[in-house]
């Protein structure tokens, strides 16, 4: 929607613009999110996750690589709020530094597959015939095959390392959204209104690009929230198997990991960054199944 | 359609159209049969002037409309806007032909598209055509709505806040906007309230003196065609069966199936408990179409000579389908 709203000077001029200015948007936004608490808890996690991305040098107490053979395996203290590692690394600092690689994983596995996903259902929809089959039945053997353990493959093929897990994974979510946007596609290219386009000689790019993607695009984006946080867990499950990032790189998954030698008689030092995976995957999950409610169109508009 | 008198210039002619689906397929995907909706329609608008298309629910008048404004294959036959044959025309010449020739649809809400705002559903046919600037199609937009009867200030809202009548405005003020000479009205009033549709046809009616417009109307409301339409043509299973003007023709049926069909609707003369008995049986079966008359079966005077396919015939101003009719 946002991508038609007049921005031209002359327009704009005109006695009344967008009948709903920016502060009435917002109330109603707030006026549903206060119907659903746990979707509010759920933004308040992203948010406090953004912030630890965002502000984790000012946070951090500690620098995260900073070995320190004096502290080993500390339990939590005022000074070492999460505890330390087996080289004396405050886990607190390297939990909060852990944010950057795993969610900013998580994100751009989600940025890619949905790009990849809905240029890819888009085409084939629009298409049709035999191109259609092809790229559905491949997309079918891509489904065929349990998720993690694709990703696994694909990521041990490509040689272990953050980047290539994360694509791993990204290819392994793109059928999702094929299926997602190729039958928003279907559905949508039999409407009356995109007949009405076709009748004024509407390109077919036209129609995806002014029709189709924006009406398509709710359930995407409600799909891509609520894999945010599935993603989470399997690009943290990857590290833990030692597919995805590699030691000394803070994140979450490899703490996890290198913290379960000593579950035993070091509690802190594999729960604390999994409490952090389960926050964050939850938090997710809950904005996702807000954001579904919001978009849902028997609760828009009249 | 064939009154004669007046000599204005044909904007539409539809020659021999016929429109047939796949019903079913064999396993390497070829049709095997097929849903015989369109068979073998002649028609003629004249510029200036409304057709109205009337039948009941099935008989093909939609496909009918669907397949003169190119949204619905042809099977065979000809649609000739001003002359000029729209099948034949490719690329940059069909646009242009396209351009002449716009449609209403029946249902305003699923017709324009819920994310847009008015004035860029309005302008859209222009938007596709390019060449634009923002600004001119603001503008653009906000003169045709005014022609319709919206306000300028309702062109930034989205179509969920109209009502049904307003949006088929909407529709409306889109469908002129490239300046056509034939609308295509596809039961532009069925999908309304009873107090609103006067206001549209008013509308329309308003429309055709103001631009010279032609209109084709496919509608199941016989009392409508009769005050909206200067010609009509009544269609049976794909098949033109009596067409003229539009009061002769309604006033005084000769087709047998133009006169159950106007038997059936109720008015003040024949209230709804006496026609109950009037109409009997439904359309036959399209997949196979009847080697004798179409109408044959349901036809209360079926006598001899409705073995054999009848052929639309002239009978002063009008044409009738039906050897018995025309005596």
């Amino acid at each position: 929607m946002s991508a038609v709203m007049p921005t031209d000077p002359v327009a704009a001029t005109a006695a009344t613009r967008r009948p709903k200015p920016l502060s009435e948007r917002l109330r109603y936004l707030w006026y549903l999110s206060r119907r659903s608490p746990l979707t509010l808890l759920g933004v308040a996690i992203i948010l406090m996750v953004l912030v630890m991305i965002v502000a984790a040098p000012w946070i951090a107490p500690y620098n995260p690589d900073k070995v320190s053979l004096t502290s080993r395996l500390l339990p939590p203290s005022a000074a070492h709020w999460f505890g330390t590692d087996e080289v004396g690394r405050d886990l607190f600092s390297r939990v909060i530094y852990g944010a950057r690689a795993s969610c900013g994983a998580a994100f751009m596995i989600v940025l890619i597959s949905t790009a990849a996903g809905v240029l890819i259902g888009c085409f084939s929809g629009v298409v049709g015939g035999r191109v259609d089959t092809a790229i559905m039945r491949l997309m079918d053997v891509v489904l065929a095959l349990p998720a993690l353990v694709l990703a696994m493959a694909l990521a041990a093929a490509l040689g272990p390392s953050l980047f290539n897990s994360m694509l791993a994974v990204a290819i392994v979510r793109i059928p999702a959204y094929v299926r997602l946007a190729r039958g928003q596609t279907l559905s949508l290219r039999e409407q009356v209104f995109v007949k009405a386009a076709r009748t004024y000689g509407a390109s077919p790019f036209y129609i995806l690009r002014w029709h189709i993607l924006p009406n398509a695009m709710s359930p995407i984006i409600v799909q891509a929230t609520l894999d945010l946080g599935g993603v989470v867990l399997i690009a943290a499950a990857l590290s833990f198997i030692g597919l995805g990032a590699q030691p000394p790189t803070a994140e979450w998954g490899a703490l996890v990991s290198s913290g379960r030698s000593y579950m035993l008689d070091q509690w802190w030092y594999a729960t604390f960054p999994g409490l952090a995976i389960l926050i964050t995957a939850m938090g997710c999950n809950l904005v996702g199944d807000g954001i579904r409610d919001m978009l849902d169109p028997r609760l828009r508009g009249r | 359609m064939t009154k004669g008198v007046h000599t204005a210039r044909p904007i539409l002619e539809v020659s021999d159209l016929h429109v047939r689906f796949p019903a079913s397929r064999n396993w390497l995907g070829r049709p095997t049969s097929h849903v015989h909706a369109v068979n073998g329609v002649n028609l003629v608008v004249h510029a200036g002037r409304s057709l109205g298309i009337v039948g009941e629910s099935g008989c093909g008048k939609s496909t009918l409309a669907q397949a003169i404004i190119g949204l619905a294959p042809h099977a065979q036959g000809r649609v000739a806007i001003d002359g000029q044959d729209f099948q034949a025309a490719q690329g940059r010449e069909r646009r242009a032909l396209r351009q002449k020739m716009q449609i209403v649809f029946q249902d305003p809400q699923s017709s324009l598209d819920r994310r847009l705002p008015v004035w860029r559903l309005i302008s859209e046919p222009l938007h596709i055509r390019g060449g634009y600037s923002k600004a001119q199609l603001h503008a653009k937009a906000e003169q045709l709505a005014v022609s319709v009867g919206l306000r300028p200030e309702q062109l930034d809202r989205l179509p969920h806040e109209f009502s049904g009548g307003q949006r088929q405005r909407i529709a409306i003020a889109r469908a002129i906007s490239t300046d056509p000479d034939l609308l295509v009205l596809d039961e532009p009033t069925s999908a309304l309230d009873v107090s609103v549709q006067a206001q549209i046809i008013n509308l329309l009616l308003r429309l055709q003196r103001d631009r010279g417009l032609s209109y084709l109307m496919i509608s199941h409301d016989v009392a409508l065609v009769r005050h909206f339409c200067d010609d009509v043509a009544v269609m049976y299973l794909g098949q033109i069966v009596e067409a003229g003007p539009a009061g002769e023709v309604l006033r005084n049926p000769r087709h047998p199936y133009t006169q159950t069909l106007l038997a059936a609707a109720p008015s003040l003369e024949s209230p709804l408990p006496a026609i109950a008995e009037a109409r009997t049986g439904e359309l036959p079966n399209n997949r196979r179409l009847p080697a004798s008359c179409f109408y044959k079966e349901r036809c209360g005077q079926a006598a001899e000579g409705c073995e054999t396919p009848q052929v639309l015939r002239r009978a002063g101003a009008r044409q009738i389908r039906c050897h018995l009719a025309l005596g």
